[in-house]
């Protein structure tokens, strides 16, 4: 039995070990900013200092290691003389001890084996197998110059009307390259996700529907957003209201003169307008989220850079 | 006669279970003189929920958690269940009505019920954990509006969703990935509102039955509070201990420490 008695409050001695272990935690938290590598770094450390740590709290409850002293012939002679002593009850780890901890490891076991799975299944789907296909939004002789056409189209049509997504393209012309160039956001608005709406009429007569696409031309150089007031400008640049960053846009490709649209990414700031335009862009993300500045450090990893 | 009829069979189970001893432990409780209809609010709290429990289950027979649309009527399968819940089947309008206003019933006598609790004192010593509890079963009543809204699968319900997940979205580090979790992928689509469903049906509410078992068993141990201005003495007579004398024969004794 120890000293004190089972009620007394005991505090362990004084340890460093903790200090290595807030060292790597400091260290893991900067590295998910700054770079994989220094994260790696810092959770080794926090682990070999959180084992030392443990190991060292946990010293008087597992037991004092016995103090083996050095054998030397001046021992052996004594322990030869010892042998008619009567021998102390060593500190055994008795069968019933053993089974208990193996019962107790088994089940857990058990549990971990039935319970991960199915954990698993709740939360992983959500993040795998989530690409969308490409669209095709037709010839490019859809798409006057300078104007934005709404296109809307189911992106999983098995799915139905709740894969509806809607896009604003407008045709740039060619760049200074001689390239083509479109401007196509999307327009899920970048504060909470509402859909944004173009500021201006739209001509329902002049629609044309492609396959799975409906295209409508719209009079509108802003965009607005109906549930918290946020304003974009032709570009997608914020010009008023609550949105974080601009708004989210398409990657395309042209394939046999067809638009065809691919991934989503995000939009920090554009600079400069139509061919002739910087996009500061970023992976994509969650509505709300910032891409730049100082407040992207609170998003370090999005699901979109894993997930790809 | 009565004897026979009744007491003897209740003998009967009592030896076998306890059970009657233990209702009596749990209903035959000393309460402070100076009470009022405030100390009410935590049953009144736990009939609404018993609402919410009986109506919810009997809705499940008729709704159908799908977004779907279903080719003959041109609606989502989810917003056509409930018009024919409300419109058709005979009393769905009530019991629908029932669940609808009931949560928010609910969620305004969680409130005022914490209301209560704060402004009595009655979350101090012995009855931290009787908060901490309450505090779980509000953020789980929480979690049960918020999950139910979107079971109608109107524009309200979709919008006011889609707006509710993106807001989750903004949470430091982690709210990108329980956006994602919550919708079921980038963005909402064909299995979320199943999910959604599910979370509403089973998960949150096993959650809250089992705390709200633990909060009852809390209020029926340590009795109810009087009020700041009584001179009674509060809750149930407790044998005194020395603190953790309880623990002794927890760990076998010589099993850690020597």
């Amino acid at each position: 039995m120890s000293i004190n008695g089972p009620d007394t409050p005991h505090s362990p001695g004084p340890s460093l070990w903790p200090i290595g272990f807030a060292i790597g935690i400091a260290c893991l938290l900067l590295g998910l900013v700054i770079s994989w590598v220094i994260a790696a770094i810092g959770a080794v450390l926090a682990i070999v200092f959180g084992i030392l740590w443990a190991l060292d709290v946990t010293r008087d409850v597992r037991g004092h290691v016995p103090a083996i002293t050095p054998e030397t012939r001046a021992a052996a002679a004594q322990a030869e003389a010892e042998v008619e002593a009567p021998e102390e009850p060593l500190p055994a780890y008795t069968r019933s001890r053993f089974l208990e901890a193996s019962l107790i490891g088994l089940s857990a076991g058990m549990g971990a084996v039935l319970t991960l799975p199915v954990l698993g299944f709740m939360v992983l789907p959500s993040f795998t197998n989530i690409d969308e296909d490409e669209v095709d939004l037709g010839p490019l002789d859809n798409f006057p110059e300078g104007e934005y056409v709404i296109a809307t189209y189911l992106s999983k049509p098995e799915q139905g009307e709740v894969s509806r997504r809607t896009a604003f393209v407008r045709n740039n012309g060619s760049s200074e390259a001689g390239e083509p160039s479109f401007t196509i956001l999307y327009s899920r608005c970048v504060h909470l996700g509402c859909p944004v709406q173009p500021n201006g009429p739209i001509d329902e007569d002049a629609i044309k529907k492609i396959k799975n696409v409906e295209l409508r031309p719209v009079l509108a150089q802003s965009f607005g957003c109906p549930c918290h007031g946020g304003q974009y400008n032709a570009e997608g640049n914020r010009t008023a209201g609550p949105p974080v960053r601009s708004l989210d846009r398409y990657s395309f490709s042209i394939r046999n003169g067809k638009l065809i649209l691919g991934e989503l990414y995000a939009v920090g700031n554009v600079s400069g307008t139509g061919a002739n335009a910087t996009i500061a862009k970023y992976p994509w993300s969650v509505p709300g989220t910032h891409v730049d500045g100082l407040e992207s450090w609170l998003y370090p990893i999005v699901p979109s850079q894993v997930t790809g | 006669m009565v004897d026979l009829a009744v007491l003897a069979p209740l003998d009967w189970v009592d030896e076998r279970t306890g059970a009657v001893r233990g209702t009596k432990w749990f209903l035959f409780r000393n309460v402070p003189r100076d009470i009022s209809w405030a100390q009410t609010l935590g049953f009144g709290t736990l009939i609404a929920f018993a609402v919410q429990t009986l109506t919810g289950a009997i809705l499940a027979m008729y709704y159908k958690p799908a977004s779907e649309i279903d080719p003959t009527t041109g609606k989502p399968l989810a917003y056509a269940s409930i018009e024919h819940i409300t419109n058709d089947l005979t009393l769905g309008w009530l019991v629908r009505g029932m669940h609808r206003w009931g949560a928010s019933v609910f969620v305004i006598l969680l409130f005022m019920h914490m209301a209560r609790v704060f402004l009595f004192g009655a979350y101090k010593y012995p009855r931290e954990l009787l908060w901490i509890t309450g505090v779980l079963i509000l953020a789980m009543g929480m979690l049960m509006g918020f999950t139910g809204y979107l079971l109608p699968w109107d524009q309200t319900a979709y919008w006011a969703t889609v707006v509710g997940i993106n807001l989750n979205g903004t949470a430091p580090f982690a709210g990108p990935w329980l956006s994602q979790f919550l919708a079921g992928g980038a963005e909402i689509g064909s299995d979320t509102l199943a999910k959604w469903y599910a979370l509403h049906m089973l998960l949150i509410p096993g959650a809250l039955i089992a705390l709200i078992g633990i909060h009852l068993y809390l209020v029926a141990r340590l009795g109810i509070t009087s009020p700041p201005w009584s001179d009674e003495a509060a809750g149930r007579e407790r044998p005194v201990r020395k603190p953790t004398g309880a623990r002794a024969g927890l760990v076998r004794p010589g099993s850690g420490s020597k």
